[in-house]
């Protein structure tokens, strides 16, 4: 069912589950390390892979991150806690189990605001948890290289064991037409927050940060929450955007038909922007958890966890709004950069000793574009903060009009070095002799008598043609608003 | 005390994919059922003082520092490997016909 059709009849409640892989030097429960993309099963052990008479101890660093997060996101910090076994039996945890926590978390009850369309919205956090993240499955035969139809599986541990923080929301109600948004806004908060503290690197691209994404519709007007489906790794911000929107429409023309939605987890396809079933129903697993025999509980000292509030960085939002009053920039501009990721660049230019609005002008004018026209993100153009605050610095000495900026810009993007290198190899200065411009203005007058007649007579309109000629015959080296300024003069209008 | 079922031992078994004979599912209900009643004997002498413990030890907070250790190789890793593909361990279809 289209989208506007299915927000007329039905409301949408989000829920969001994410996990986050701590950037820890070593696993949860071992000495392994943690890097990605080593060779396979080259970061394992007795412990990670569940050889017997070993046994777990819980790393600090990763407890740390833990309580820190729960802080930055507003939670309460357990007082005592302890882990969790969830078995299952699925093979890509080598002990048949899987360390988590379950009805003890290390942090409740917080929240965390997001602004859509300028509107603050906070979504509650139920809980967040630690456990170990889980090993790599292939699956080997059948079609899809899906679990489904595989012939068999063969699987690499080194991921097995590192330690994982989720972070679930409580149900998100009234967010109505804005939910993908919404959705997306959430994650992306989340995500700087997880920056902020330093705790991941949070690469969607690389699991480091996934989310489940539940949705549920109700009928208008309706009190009682619909049966939910939980969409499994969506591994983009624009993919959980468009799950969200893509489970909406779903749900919408089941429910819409008469038909009743079947809770289950969904795959998201990023070809369609669509979901499949996963597991169904009949395979959910009963994961009899109880609680880990072979780790101690846990019971955060006091001081140490207000210790650790007190030690906070300053979180994305507030250090937003810092900017934001610095830079003396709209609400809009700021949404605008916030969006384009263009803040950290944008601050790192202005740190180099460029104007705010400068550095505003060129990441989000002419290097967005160029990042634009090459499909990355503005971060990866091989360009840094300090060469844009070189070229507002050449622009603002007078060295060099926008238009010969923007070429130098061209010069640093295409490896031609320093803004000054390319300066000097492409010969780019303004043309500040006034006799050499006085000399061009009268050559581009000479050849354009008609517009030179139309000026004199009172259409000034007409001088942007003789200027455009000026600027065209010093092959853009010329000051546009001082070979203006001749112009009128010559002809005796200024 | 109620007693563990039939059902209940075929339910265990199959969330671990522990394929039991239907004489076993009797046996084993009967040896759950008396494990199940060895450790209630617990809750006779439990007084209400007395809080439900999980772990023997009176410690808590016991951590390692963040601290990589060396790992095995592959070979030592996947030396008990029933079977191996790639560096990796090979394991039988996970999901069966029930799929």
């Amino acid at each position: 069912m289209p989208y506007d059709e299915a927000l007329e009849r039905f409301e949408p409640v989000l829920g969001l589950e994410t996990h986050v892989e701590l950037g820890t030097e070593s696993k949860m429960f071992c000495g392994c390390p943690t890097e990605f993309g080593a060779p396979p099963n080259t970061h394992v052990c007795p412990v990670c892979l569940a050889l017997p008479g070993s046994l777990p101890v819980a790393n600090a660093e990763a407890i740390e991150s833990t309580i820190r997060i729960g802080l930055a996101l507003n939670c309460t910090i357990a007082e005592w806690c302890r882990f969790a076994r969830k078995n299952y039996f699925y093979p890509d945890m080598p002990k048949n189990y899987q360390i988590s926590q379950y009805d003890e978390p290390l942090c409740t009850d917080g929240y965390l605001d997001v602004v859509v369309d300028g509107e603050t919205v906070r979504i509650e956090i139920e809980r967040v948890h630690l456990e170990e993240d889980t090993g790599k499955s292939t699956h080997v035969g059948g079609a899809t290289g899906r679990i489904h139809g595989a012939d068999y599986s063969i699987v690499d541990y080194n991921r097995a064991g590192i330690p994982l923080v989720e972070i679930v929301t409580k149900p998100i109600p009234g967010t109505d037409r804005l939910a993908p948004e919404v959705a997306r806004a959430y994650v992306t908060e989340l995500r700087e927050v997880m920056r902020a503290l330093g705790v991941s690197d949070v690469r969607m691209e690389e699991g480091s940060l996934r989310c489940d994404v539940n949705v549920s519709l109700m009928p208008r007007g309706a009190s009682e929450w619909g049966t939910r489906s939980e969409t499994k790794n969506v591994n983009s911000l624009r993919s959980v955007e468009r799950a969200v929107r893509g489970e909406i429409e779903r749900q919408a023309a089941i429910l819409a038909d008469g038909g009743r939605i079947v809770q289950e987890t969904r795959h998201f396809h990023e070809d369609t922007g669509r979901t499949t079933s996963g597991r169904s129903k009949e395979e959910a697993q009963d994961y009899r958890y109880f609680p880990e025999p072979d780790l101690l509980p846990m019971a955060p000292d006091r001081e140490w966890v207000a210790s650790l509030k007190a030690d906070l960085p300053e979180l994305p939002s507030v250090r937003r709004g810092r900017l934001q009053a610095e830079w003396g920039v709209s609400d809009l501009d700021m949404a605008a950069m916030h969006n384009a990721d263009a803040i950290d660049l944008v601050e790192a230019t202005v740190a180099a000793g460029a104007p705010a609005a400068d550095a505003r002008k060129w990441w989000m004018g002419e290097l967005a574009r160029r990042a634009n026209e090459a499909g990355k993100p503005l971060a990866e153009l091989p360009i840094t903060p300090a060469e844009v605050a070189r070229v507002t610095e050449l622009v603002s000495s007078g060295a060099l009009n926008d238009k010969l900026a923007r070429q130098v810009l061209e010069g640093v993007l295409a490896g031609e070095g320093s803004p000054d290198d390319v300066v000097a190899k492409r010969g780019l200065q303004v043309v500040n002799d006034e006799g050499e411009l006085l000399a061009i203005i009268d050559k581009v007058l000479a050849e354009n008598a008609d517009a030179a007649d139309k000026v004199r007579s009172g259409k000034v309109a007409a001088a942007g043609a003789l200027v455009g000629g000026v600027m065209k015959a010093s092959r853009g080296k010329a000051d546009a608003a001082r070979a203006r300024e001749l112009i009128l003069e010559k002809l005796g209008v200024s | 005390m109620s007693a563990i079922t039939r059902d209940e031992v075929a339910h265990l078994a199959r969330l671990s994919r522990l394929a039991l004979a239907d004489e076993e599912l009797d046996h084993f209900a009967a040896q759950l059922d008396q494990i199940v009643a060895a450790v209630a004997r617990v809750a006779e002498v439990a007084a209400d003082d007395i809080p439900p413990s999980s772990h023997a030890l009176p410690l808590t907070n016991v951590f390692r520092p963040d601290e990589v250790r060396a790992s095995l190789t592959p070979e030592q890793a996947l030396s008990g490997a029933p079977a191996v593909e790639d560096d990796r361990f090979r394991v039988p279809r996970i999901l069966g016909e029930e799929a």
